[in-house]
């Protein structure tokens, strides 16, 4: 079995991401990878969590005062949702449907895309709104650097995953890309997870005081 | 792992079997991002609603997140699955050292 080798459905690995040895390799790191990115968000969560409404004096706006439920929901069920097209994508690949899986690649990227528009009218929103910038206080340097820090990842998997399906468009599935496109999933649920405490964690934790 | 597929004689047999257990597994998918939609708005409604104490929110918020995260690794990202036992303890050191560094970050520090 080599990366290049032609499929049919009933000769295409039941785990084509595992495949390979170039494949189990890239599964192993990955996970490693995650291991670390854990460690990082968890750092920033803790900053966060340290510098919560740390203020210099009350003319600046608290967590309690800028937050607001209806835009973090919104968000949050389109990022859950693109976590869930993203699982139907590999459900695709496992099945050897490279167009299928395309497709449902394209939805989470759009769903993606809509998270991250949110997420820059919100940013605008505060620093227009409330003068709640990166520098206007601790707070507004913990709260831009954990949340901005999930955002560029939102921003790097959505680049990832569309040079992947531009990329291999004429190629199809072979054992040479789909752990490219596994691991691609894989980070995608990972800003998902990440994801899950920050609304928790920052708006809905900040709205309740 | 790799040559799962390889023990029939028939690979048409093995395939309908494949296709079969794969839709099945997409099925628990799809009832596990139930589940995390409805915990989630849980969430949102217990912070929503004014008569709950700010003491029994936040634990249960944070309960349900985790949940919320265990459902995430576990099936979205297969962890339940066999051969992943590196990649608990990969996952587990992370969070770990995460939890010591949050742990530490909100009670000896003063600023």
């Amino acid at each position: 079995m080599h990366a290049e080798e032609k499929f049919t459905d009933a000769t295409w690995p039941a785990s084509p991401e595992t495949a390979t040895l170039e494949g189990k390799n890239k599964f192993l790191g990955f996970w490693l990878f995650l291991g670390g990115e854990t460690v990082l968000f968890a750092s920033l969560f803790a900053t966060y969590l340290a510098l919560k409404d740390k203020v210099p004096d009350s003319s600046h706006k608290l967590a309690k005062d800028i937050f607001e439920l209806p835009l973090t929901f919104v968000a949050t069920m389109l990022l859950l949702t693109s976590s869930l097209t993203s699982v139907y994508a590999m459900y695709h690949m496992k099945n050897n449907h490279f167009q299928k899986m395309q497709a449902w690649l394209l939805i989470t990227v759009l769903l993606g895309a809509a998270f991250l528009g949110l997420e820059v009218y919100e940013f605008n929103h505060y620093v227009h709104e409330f003068k709640h910038t990166f520098t206007s206080s601790a707070f507004g340097s913990a709260f831009y650097t954990l949340v901005g820090f999930h955002g560029a990842h939102v921003a790097v998997g959505l680049a990832w995953i569309l040079t992947l399906m531009l990329r291999n468009a004429k190629r199809g599935l072979n054992l040479y890309n789909a752990p490219k496109f596994y691991v691609a999933s894989l980070y995608w649920h990972f800003i998902d997870v990440v994801w899950v405490f920050i609304f928790t964690v920052v708006y809905l934790m900040g709205m309740v005081g | 792992m790799a040559n799962d597929q390889s023990n029939s004689a028939n690979p048409n047999v093995n395939l309908k079997y494949r296709r079969k257990k794969n839709a099945e597994e997409m099925k628990h998918q799809v009832i596990t991002f139930t589940l995390m939609i409805f915990f989630t708005l849980l969430a949102f409604l217990a912070v929503a609603y004014d008569g709950f104490s700010h003491w029994f929110i936040v634990p249960f918020i944070l309960l349900l997140a985790a949940v919320q995260v265990a459902f995430q690794l576990y099936y979205f990202m297969h962890m339940k699955h066999r051969g992943h036992n590196t990649i608990a303890l990969f996952m587990y050191s992370g969070a770990l050292v995460g939890a010591i560094t949050i742990l530490t970050f909100i009670t000896i520090t003063w600023i």
